[in-house]
């Protein structure tokens, strides 16, 4: 197996700083996600999922631990360092899509590389809704995301978080507010992204029916791993 | 476009209701501004060209004479000298034929016209009145004080024994152009009595300097006031209003002359004037104040509604300085947009207010009330820079948006 792509060791992580209000959500996790891999994490509510996620994503910084993304080891990196990794190493997918609803469909897809490389070209573009149209969007392209349906928006947020082509995508809940046709389409779509362009992905899910399509899940109870086995089941289910 | 300009357009787009109301906020404030300024300048500019329309921007006269005690004290002795004030008799400048040349020269200095000034009397039959000759040569004079221009009969010409006459003296001495009348002085030992033909009548604009006024020529005053080649006080006009002051007391240390200006003259004015300014200014800055409130004010809650999608942003790669810079866009924008309303409105303000508010007469209340297009300028820049200024804080509080507590909201 090549070099992990994401390598947690002995992560922590507290919330409030004076020392009788300190609650630690993370005891000291250990976890390494390979590239290509397609995680699913599950755990009960409250077990630090959204956490940890939130972590690997570099949206908060860990108390204590070490966290090696691609190679680097984050605690050492500037802020800004950190924003320029984040932009071009994970894709975020969210539980309530978290579309910008001041852009249309396109516009939101085109959004991570308009951070990351500036002003849109029309290769750019092209590519957006290329992306647009392989999540079953095609027609859809030019519309402002409160005129998509659940499932339409959330393909719209996969669709962005793919944009600039990132090793890592992290999926909080993605399906959890869909019905269950939207959802399986959703994860089929996830998984197809991952068999064809090798993206990893880490996808935190209540849905025990999900999770046994994964290739490997991991379970966190109150803060700590508890279960880290890979589904061989999975196979196939794409 | 960088992503700051597109989002931040985008925002203002999709607010388009707050977007209205602080555009129109900020418009109405710089509207407020330049109009102020605009009518505060055209009223002080045809103040300050009424006053000075019949006056030179700075007079050169000859040096006060002073009385001396006859004796200094010497020492451990004391002496009480009881000196009298002199009586200035009416004297030439010093040298002034070779003054004046140099002044011609002088950078700043637009007009120089000497001049022989005194009191005398105009007689006509029984009657006489008190008046004032002033000799000038009219080529000249007419550079410092408009005379031609505001002649109500006859013209501004003045041969050996022409004279042009205030248009109350003509009245009080039932005068009109063509007629004679007779001028008594008392400077010579002896009195001297010329007479004149009026050659023009003119309106000064106040009524004093129309019942005394009386100019001749240059050469005939001499006489009449027995300073033969003499001049006795020279008049300049200016480039740089303002700097006459200045220009004056350097003139001053020169020439070792009385140099006084419009500025120490009309001193009154000149107070008036700069309390006018500051009054001015003060509620320039409170408006603009009131603005710069708005327009933060405004942002402030647009951090609070965009806390989700700035988190959003955040996820996505954006850097809290380009956050910071989309908030920082967006007040400039505004205000942008805000000053060009603002500079449109005041436009019209200014031109509705040129063609309503008028004279009795119908004739404009003002010559001149126009914004430069400098203040315009001015305007525009303070906007921005006020716009940027207002949004720093709010900016800083949405560069500060935790992204993973932003996003779970």
């Amino acid at each position: 197996m090549s070099a992990p792509l994401v390598q947690l060791s002995g992560i922590r992580k507290s919330y409030g700083s004076a020392t009788d209000l300190e609650v630690e959500v993370l005891h000291g996790i250990d976890l390494a996600l390979a590239p290509g891999e397609f995680t699913a994490l599950i755990g009960p509510s409250g077990s630090g999922k959204s956490t940890l996620l939130n972590l690997i994503g570099l949206l908060e910084p860990p108390s204590g631990g070490s966290y090696v993304l691609g190679g680097r080891e984050t605690a050492k990196l500037s802020e800004d360092d950190v924003t320029a990794l984040r932009a071009t190493q994970i894709g975020f997918v969210f539980q309530f899509h978290h579309l910008l609803p001041a852009f249309t469909a396109t516009e939101n897809v085109l959004m991570p590389g308009l951070i990351a490389r500036g002003p849109v070209t029309r290769e750019r573009r092209e590519a957006a809704r290329e992306l647009l149209s392989d999540v079953g969007l095609a027609d859809r392209l030019d519309y402002l995301p409160r005129k998509l349906s659940g499932g339409q928006q959330q393909r719209v947020a996969i669709a962005r978080a793919l944009s600039l082509a990132p090793p890592l995508v992290l999926a909080d809940e993605p399906t959890g507010n869909l019905d269950t046709h939207s959802a399986d389409e959703i994860f089929a779509l996830m998984r197809r992204f991952n068999a064809v362009s090798g993206t990893a992905f880490l996808i935190v899910t209540h849905d025990p029916r999900l999770a046994r399509r994964c290739d490997r899940i991991v379970e966190l109870v109150d803060g700590g791993v508890a279960g880290d086995r890979p589904n061989l089941a999975s196979k196939g289910d794409a | 476009m960088p992503f700051e300009w597109v989002v931040a357009l985008r925002f203002l787009r999709e607010g388009r209701l707050q977007t209205a109301l602080i555009v129109g906020g900020a418009g109405a404030g710089v509207a407020v501004v330049l109009f102020i300024t605009a009518l505060v300048n055209g009223l002080q500019a045809n103040t300050i060209k009424r006053v000075l329309g019949t006056q030179a921007h700075i007079v050169i006269r000859p040096i006060e004479e002073v009385a001396r005690p006859q004796r200094e004290a010497a020492a451990g002795e004391v002496v009480m000298p009881r000196v009298e004030a002199r009586a200035q008799r009416l004297r030439s400048i010093d040298q002034w034929q070779a003054l004046e040349p140099v002044l011609d020269a002088m950078p700043g200095v637009t007009a120089v016209s000497p001049m022989v000034s005194g009191p005398a009397f105009a007689l006509r039959g029984d009657a006489s009145k008190s008046i004032a000759i002033f000799g000038v040569d009219p080529a000249r004079y007419d550079r410092i004080v408009a005379v031609g221009e505001k002649l109500v009969g006859g013209a501004f010409r003045l041969g050996p024994d022409d004279a042009v006459i205030g248009k109350e003296l003509a009245k009080d001495l039932g005068l009109s152009v063509g007629d004679r009348f007779r001028v008594l002085t008392a400077e010579a030992a002896a009195p001297v009595t010329q007479s004149f033909f009026v050659s023009g009548i003119v309106d000064l604009g106040v009524r004093d300097l129309n019942r005394r006024t009386v100019y001749v020529a240059f050469r005939t005053a001499q006489t009449l006031l027995a300073l033969p080649g003499g001049a006795s006080q020279i008049d300049l006009k200016v480039d740089d209003l303002f700097g006459a002051e200045v220009l004056a007391r350097r003139l001053e240390t020169q020439t070792g002359l009385t140099v006084e200006s419009w500025m120490r003259t009309n001193e009154q004015l000149l107070a008036a004037i700069n309390a006018q300014n500051i009054s001015t200014g003060t509620i320039r800055t409170f408006v603009a104040l009131i603005v710069a409130v708005g327009i933060a004010s405004v942002l402030v809650v647009w951090v609070v509604q965009k806390r989700r999608e700035i988190g959003i942003l955040r996820a996505m790669g954006a850097s809290r300085g380009s956050v910071q810079r989309v908030f920082l866009l967006q007040g400039a924008m505004v205000a942008v947009a805000g000053s060009l309303l603002g500079s449109a409105l005041a436009t019209g303000m200014i031109a509705a207010f040129t063609k309503i508010v008028r004279n009795a007469d119908g004739t404009p209340l003002f010559d001149v009330i126009a914004v430069p297009a400098w203040l315009y300028a001015a305007a525009i820049g303070g906007a921005i820079a006020g716009g940027i200024v207002a949004a720093a804080l709010p900016a800083r509080a949405a560069a500060r948006l935790d992204p993973a507590q932003a996003i779970r909201m």
